[in-house]
């Protein structure tokens, strides 16, 4: 779908308009928003991204700072791909979109680096790795070269944002049950613990964030029977 | 037939177009246990044999009871005898049965509550796994551990093992092994080390509870069991696994019955017994130099082939691919015992593992016997005549 060359052509809002006359929050532009958070999650229905639901959700902080740089990520480079969707030649498309992405990464990392360095340093690698994460490739490849710059944005923020939420969800699970801690702070009362309540250390391996995961899989389908593949 | 029509009446509410008709899964589960369901097939000609699942069920669990009851018993002696007071026998098994029975309760309470759930909730029959799993599991736990933890363990091992793969038949794992795993790693302090194996140990100052395996583990070589005693039972450890007598008494009732495999049984003993000798010709921890015989009587081992490695729903089902199953099981047993002093114990990770790969090895066995009669049949015949 390429920009619709209209007299308006010299309106700078038509870089962000596949049409003039759309507004920005249409019933298609929302459902952008929308479907990635239930029918088309990027972790529970797509199957992507799950390397980083096992590795960081142990605390929910870094979860959360994970969410919120996979959203800037995931927003920029769309919006970066969508922009330069006409001038990429087909044959080189993929390391185009590696050299954005990879871009976008590295501005994240040095951001946290500067203003948050004990989560940085806590996330260490996995920052890096959201290079490597194939729900920003797949949403690049899939949706960005094809739309235009606003709705590429929608649908950036949107998977980034579904993503997040399984990643918070399963974050919040572990804390709570592997160390009785949400966000660091331990919330469990104290006279839990003298009735002979545990910690449960399975919580902190990452063997069972794949066992969460499935099991929000479980509750989604069985909420939404349409999901289920048929064989 | 007395009972037969009180049950009968008992069951109208139950009936299709009544009003409890909802819960009659629950109801039917508890009748066949007293009757064989008269269910007939209605299409072609099959025979219905009168050991259904429920009977197979009871001969394991009849399979069980030596080992339950040993356990009992040792239970109470290895408190008693290291305390050094004065005891008889009765105090001994009371003991026990205090320790043991609670768990027992918690593990079939918990378990068949949450099956009665899904059975009611979609609408099937309650499957009869559930009557095995629910002994094995405190079996196959420390004496001390706490109720709570039993229940959740069996909780996690009926939802995960189990319902979520699809109930009985369907699960990959081993749902007895599962609670164990998951007690394993979800409460290690409660589930290794040297306080849990006998009871009330972390209590009472002068129990030294200790696993031969841990022993080892930790480098300590002057065990004060004899062979003896290790095949008796009469040291610590899980609950019931101690004695290799009782579970051999028990693979015997399982293999004249036919409801264990004694391929998947001969196959890991053989299995152990070669890597434990490789080991003991190496010899270069304790462990290793630990004599294969002895390696086949400490621990889990016995207990866990005879009764966890034999479960037909996560086995290998081929012939082949039995004793393949089986070797497996018996080299990856002692090769973790040895070579990870994290898991002095093996056996579980062991049959977990090979419960994984159980699909696989029956793959190839019946594709290379594909082949092998493709290959027969694709030769020109030479002497017709």
């Amino acid at each position: 779908m390429a920009v619709k060359k209209t007299k308006n052509i010299n309106n700078p809002l038509i870089l962000f308009l596949s049409k003039n006359s759309e507004p920005l929050f249409s019933k298609k532009n929302k459902a952008l928003l929308s479907d990635p958070m239930d029918d088309n999650n990027p972790i529970t229905v797509q199957v992507l991204g799950v390397c980083s639901a096992l590795a960081i959700t142990v605390q929910l902080k870094a979860a959360i700072v994970m969410t919120l740089s996979v959203i800037a990520v995931m927003s920029a480079s769309n919006v970066i791909i969508s922009l330069l969707r006409d001038l990429i030649p087909n044959r080189i498309r993929i390391i185009v979109q590696l050299v954005v992405v990879a871009s976008m990464v590295i501005l994240v990392d040095q951001v946290l680096r500067a203003y948050a360095y004990d989560v940085s340093k806590e996330l260490s690698i996995f920052i890096g790795l959201i290079i490597t994460n194939c729900i920003v490739m797949g949403r690049l490849e899939a949706f960005a070269l094809g739309n235009g710059v606003w709705r590429s944005f929608l649908d950036g923020f949107g998977n980034a944002a579904a993503y997040g939420f399984i990643l918070i969800l399963v974050a919040f699970v572990r804390e709570l049950f592997g160390s009785g801690n949400l966000l660091g702070i331990p919330v469990i009362p104290e006279f839990i613990y003298e009735m002979g309540y545990e910690n449960n250390g399975f919580m902190l391996l990452s063997p069972m964030a794949l066992i969460i995961v499935g099991v929000i899989i479980w509750i989604q389908r069985s909420r939404n029977r349409t999901l289920i593949e048929k064989g | 037939m007395n009972i037969r029509n009180t049950i009968d009446n008992l069951k109208k509410p139950f009936n299709r177009g009544e009003k409890w008709e909802k819960f009659a899964p629950a109801f039917n589960a508890l009748d066949t246990f007293l009757f064989v369901p008269n269910h007939t097939t209605k299409h072609g000609a099959h025979i219905r044999d009168a050991v259904d699942l429920k009977r197979t069920m009871i001969t394991v669990i009849l399979a069980l009871l030596p080992a339950l009851f040993y356990g009992i018993y040792n239970t109470g002696y290895q408190y008693f005898s290291q305390l050094n007071v004065d005891y008889t026998f009765v105090d001994v098994m009371l003991h026990g049965s205090t320790k043991i029975v609670p768990m027992i309760a918690v593990s079939y309470i918990v378990g068949l509550a949450i099956e009665f759930a899904f059975a009611v909730f979609r609408g099937h029959e309650v499957n009869e796994g559930y009557l095995v799993t629910g002994l094995l599991i405190p079996m196959i736990m420390p004496v001390d551990i706490p109720l709570w933890m039993v229940g959740l363990s069996v909780a996690f091992a009926v939802f995960i093992g189990k319902e979520a793969f699809g109930g009985t038949g369907m699960n990959i794992l081993n749902p007895a092994l599962t609670a164990r795993a998951f007690a394993f790693f979800a409460y290690p302090t409660y589930m290794s080390g040297n306080q849990v194996w006998v009871s009330e140990a972390s209590n009472v100052d002068g129990v030294s509870g200790e696993t031969i395996l841990g022993m080892l583990a930790s480098g300590d070589n002057s065990l004060p069991y004899q062979p003896m005693d290790m095949f008796m039972g009469s040291i610590p450890g899980s609950i019931a696994e101690t004695s290799t007598l009782m579970v051999l008494i028990g693979a015997l009732v399982l293999i004249y019955t036919g409801v264990g495999s004694w391929r998947i049984m001969l196959g890991s003993v053989i299995g152990a017994a070669i890597t434990g000798m490789l080991f003991n010709l190496w010899g270069v921890n304790e462990l290793m130099s630990f004599s294969w015989t002895n390696h086949l009587m400490v621990g889990g081992f016995a207990f866990g082939v005879v009764f966890m490695a034999t479960d037909p729903v996560s086995a290998a089902q081929t012939v082949k691919g039995k004793w393949i199953y089986g070797l497996l099981v018996g080299l990856f047993c002692i090769l973790i015992r040895v070579f990870n002093p994290a898991y002095p114990e093996g056996v579980m990770l062991a049959i977990l593992l090979m419960n994984v790969f159980a699909p696989t090895i029956d793959h190839y066995v019946i594709e290379s016997n594909v082949k092998r009669r493709l290959n027969r049949s694709n030769k020109p015949i030479v002497n017709i005549a």
